[in-house]
């Protein structure tokens, strides 16, 4: 097949994409390519109809379809930015060849300088979290309700409950009570909500939704339509206490059960994955482990926030487009490495300069204190559910040290 | 007076799960009329859809039985009849492990046992064989018997491929239809469905879970069936390569055991558990069912981990008061065969049962004639399976190949759509015959694109689009302000 050589390909068009395209284009990319599988950019973004993004970024609350409009009319100005939505990216090459398919035009085959990775993440469906029971209609992924709802206009059932209390599912527990469904429950297995807590006051809170953390499904009943579930708290192994199991009756199942970043381009062209973030090894400049190959976004690691998607966007965009100017050579930079109650740390390698790190704790604690390398930061509180960012601006630590230790110690009071 | 319209056949399948549909397919060579019902909404929805899919290579059953006969028979059939029907079967081989010395003894029993059943190519492997041609296996297995004509299936494309090439040469299906009565005369039956009624000269009683009730409807009490449940597990493809040949351990009193399956799509599925239910609707996984299929089938394949599980089912199995398969004229009546109490291995020997009952019915007096025209293949397009250059040529002959709308499992709206017109009326019926929807986000993103194109294809609203039939509708209606917005929508285009 004929191969049609571009200067950078970027795979996916949601936040991460659109920002890297972006800040490519203005660092002189001459001939860039977004695509998207979607029919139109934006990722989920178009789908997030609610408010609260954009705070960062824009310093004012958008709705998801204005912040992605904002980066669609940025664009705009950019003509050597190509966006080709509709089309999938279904091969992708250590050496940079990848085989798309759209309606429009087939089969194509193109060979990039350099490529960037903004894939996203999926939900965790059913299977993964091994609910036993039957296997009716009604059961949904957070995600997918929200596209029934939003972009198709449906409405998915008359009860619902949501199980987990990540972000995603306590925006659709306020969308669902919104459109007249009543939400009997949010169950948490975790002792406490991973989602963000201005979500839990405005999504379940102000209308009366209860949540049960530390409680989970036990089981799926209904042998058309889902007519209802087993819920139980769990003890402290997580284990589900079996005699204070009680149903709860309802047509739909909404599973917010956690979200996996979508790495199968990364593994076909055999980029290293973090086993703490499911997502690519990066450096400062989101380079992965192969060379011209970057990543951001949720690709990279789950985030809170789309603000910190389009930032990691800018940073890969820019280092594509000196890696394709200047054919520099990767350099790998020093390795974090995470001590106590670290989860994961992004990116993983750090090269001198300025550094934003991603650090997500792996439970929550009180009063302590952020230890990176020699800084030391109080944290008044840590949870899973919300990262702690952490700029390092210091040349020394690419210098002369093994590695830079991250870790979350105790007695932040006396050490502030 | 009420006229009622009777359909008129010269043999009536009841049941298009595996049995029903190989039958139908074999009798679809001939100039004679065939009808199959089904109380589903769509073919191999009962039994044959949860099957395990393993194409035995007939070791394991009792010598000079059906099942012995009947399996290496069907076991030979699958290669010729999977190439001309194009559904999903690989030869991969099966391999039984022993797991400590102790067993020794019974695995050399086992040999025997498939010498004297007739298999060919069987062979005795030591440990180090064994790990050299799996070498993900546990490394405390004792030995292994090999036998490469074991294989693999997709039971449900299987069934689809049977029923579709079926239909192509004449035999009319039937679905929603259900038999509530059969009233037999002297020389033919009349058969009350949901449907209407159908008169038939001969009768042939494949209903699986239900051919023992089917049976009682001429007052024939010869057999019983008793529903036995297996809970299956499956992982994601990226586990693809870790095993190569179907991993039995040595087979116990009631079961062959809990197994490791490469499925022919590049999932390894672990399964079945086999316990006996009361209900024939008693279709849930649990707890208990886990921890036995995790445990056993840890001890053969250590490498598997809870993380990479994406989906687990049940299914029943027509269990009956037999040893064997129950195939034959009723007591009651010569020209109402049975083909009852099909269980392992009843998928392996459906093409030989089809033969078999070919045999019966002429036996019973039914005059079948070769028809000239017979077409035995049924073509079928799968995107993912084709080379690069056949994807660029599908893609520019018809653009629906080149929409994705499975990303996992890399399908297009063109099968799709060419899997409603072949007959899905569902989405799980879309799901079973294209994929879609069975990789490891399952259907989180393709669900609300498949309800779409079924309402299309249909021409049915949304809402009426079921995930099996029935009352498993997928959505409740739109949503009550949507009216307003298409409006608002609808101004905003035309300004």
């Amino acid at each position: 097949m004929r191969e049609v050589p571009v200067e950078l390909l970027v795979i996916g068009a949601g936040p991460a994409g659109l920002a890297a395209a972006l800040s490519a284009a203005k660092e002189g990319c001459k001939d860039i390519i977004l695509v998207d599988r979607l029919n139109e950019p934006g990722g989920i973004l178009p789908q997030c109809i609610h408010n609260g993004f954009g705070l960062r970024f824009f310093k004012q609350e958008l709705t998801g379809p204005e912040y992605a409009q904002r980066f669609i009319n940025f664009l705009a100005a950019y003509p050597q930015v190509k966006i080709k939505t509709g089309t999938m990216v279904i091969e992708l090459t250590r050496d940079r060849l990848a085989y798309t398919l759209s309606s429009r035009e087939g089969l194509c085959c193109y060979r990039a300088q350099a490529v960037i990775l903004s894939m996203g993440c999926r939900e965790r469906p059913r299977g993964a979290v091994n609910i036993p029971g039957t296997r009716p209609a009604g059961i949904y992924t957070a995600g997918t309700i929200q596209r029934l709802m939003n972009i198709e206009g449906y409405l998915p059932g008359r009860e619902a409950v949501i199980l987990g209390s990540g972000d995603i599912g306590l925006i659709m527990a306020r969308r669902l009570t919104l459109e007249g469904v009543k939400v009997r429950a949010v169950l948490e297995l975790l002792p406490y909500s991973t989602g963000l807590t201005r979500n839990i006051v405005q999504c379940l809170d102000d209308y009366d939704i209860p949540l049960y953390l530390k409680h989970t499904v036990t089981e799926i009943y209904g042998e058309k339509r889902l007519a209802g579930i087993k819920a139980a708290p769990v003890d402290d192994q997580l284990q589900p206490i079996k005699d204070k199991v009680f149903a709860l009756n309802c047509d739909t199942l909404v599973l917010s059960v956690g979200l996996i970043p979508e790495n199968e381009l990364s593994s076909t062209a055999e980029v290293t994955l973090d086993p703490a973030t499911n997502g690519p090894v990066v450096n400062s400049l989101y380079q992965t482990t192969v060379p011209g190959i970057f990543a951001c976004g949720n690709v990279v690691h789950v985030h809170d926030l789309v603000d910190d998607v389009s930032e990691e966007g800018r940073i890969a965009g820019r280092a594509a487009a000196a890696f394709i100017r200047e054919k520099i050579t990767p350099r790998t930079g020093v390795s974090v490495k995470p001590g106590r109650n670290i989860r994961s740390v992004v990116p993983q390698k750090v090269l001198a300069g300025e550094t934003t790190l991603y650090i997500r704790a792996k439970f929550p604690e009180k009063d302590l204190f952020l230890q990176v390398g020699s800084d030391r930061v109080k944290q008044r509180v840590v949870t899973p559910g919300e990262t702690i960012r952490h700029t390092i601006n210091d040349d020394k630590f690419a210098k002369n040290v093994p590695h830079i230790a991250v870790s979350l110690e105790k007695g932040g009071e006396n050490h502030a | 007076m009420i006229l009622v319209a009777v359909k008129e056949t010269d043999v009536l399948i009841i049941g298009a799960g595996i049995v029903g549909a190989a039958l139908a397919r074999e009798l679809s060579r001939y100039k004679t009329r065939v009808m199959i019902v089904d109380k589903e909404i769509d073919v191999s929805f009962g039994t044959s859809k949860a099957n395990s899919g393993i194409v035995h290579s007939g070791i394991h059953d009792h010598p000079g039985t059906l099942k012995a006969r009947l399996c290496l028979r069907g076991n030979r059939l699958f290669p010729e009849l999977a190439a001309k029907l194009n559904f999903l079967y690989k030869q991969n081989g099966a391999v039984i492990v022993c797991r400590n010395k102790e067993e020794i003894p019974a695995l050399e029993k086992l040999y025997d046992n498939g010498k004297l059943n007739g298999l060919t190519g069987l062979r005795r492997l030591t440990k180090e064989e064994l790990l050299h041609m799996e070498p993900h296996l546990s490394p405390d297995l004792a030995a292994a018997i090999y036998a490469p004509s074991g294989g693999t299936v997709v039971p449900f494309d299987m069934v689809f491929a049977l029923v579709e090439n079926a239909v192509a040469n004449g035999v009319c299906l039937s679905l929603l239809t259900e038999v509530q009565k059969i009233m037999p005369g002297r020389e033919d039956f009349l058969v009350q469905t949901g449907q209407g009624l159908i008169r038939t000269a001969y009768l042939v009683n494949a209903a699986g879970l239900h051919a023992a009730e089917v049976a009682g409807m001429i007052k024939d009490e010869s057999f019983s069936i008793y529903p036995r449940k297996g809970e299956e597990y499956l992982f994601d493809r990226k586990l693809e390569g870790m095993v190569h040949s179907t991993v039995f351990p040595l087979p116990d009193k009631i079961s062959k055991g809990i197994l490791l399956i490469p499925t022919v799509d590049g999932n390894i599925m672990i399964g079945p558990t086999a316990h006996r239910v009361n209900s024939f609707n008693e279709l849930s996984t649990s707890a208990s069912g886990w921890q036995e299929v995790f445990a056993s089938a840890g001890v053969l394949a250590p490498f598997l981990r809870p993380a990479d599980l994406i989906a687990s089912f049940a299914g029943l199995r027509a269990g009956s008061n037999s040893d064997d398969f129950i195939i034959g004229p009723s007591p009651v009546s010569p020209r109402f065969i049975h083909a009852a109490g099909i269980e392992s291995p009843g998928l392996t020997a459906a093409p030989a049962i089809a033969e078999y009952l070919v045999e019966l019915l002429k036996e019973a007096g039914l005059k079948l004639k070769e028809k000239s025209d017979f077409n035995p293949l049924r073509p079928v397009v799968r995107l993912r399976e084709f080379d690069r250059e056949t994807q660029k040529q599908l893609a520019a002959e018809n653009p629906a190949y080149a929409n994705i709308v499975c990303r996992c499992e890399l399908v297009s709206e063109g099968e799709i759509r060419d899997a409603v017109r072949r007959g899905a009326s569902t989405l799980d019926g879309v799901k079973l015959r294209t994929r879609s929807g069975m990789g490891r986000c399952q259907g989180s993103f393709c669900t609300p694109q498949i309800i779409k194109i079924l309402g299309e294809e249909l021409k049915k609203a949304p809402a009426e689009i079921t995930k099996n039939g029935p009352g498993s509708f997928l959505l409740a209606g739109w949503l009550r302000n949507r009216d307003e917005a298409v409006a608002e929508k609808e101004e905003k285009l035309n300004a």
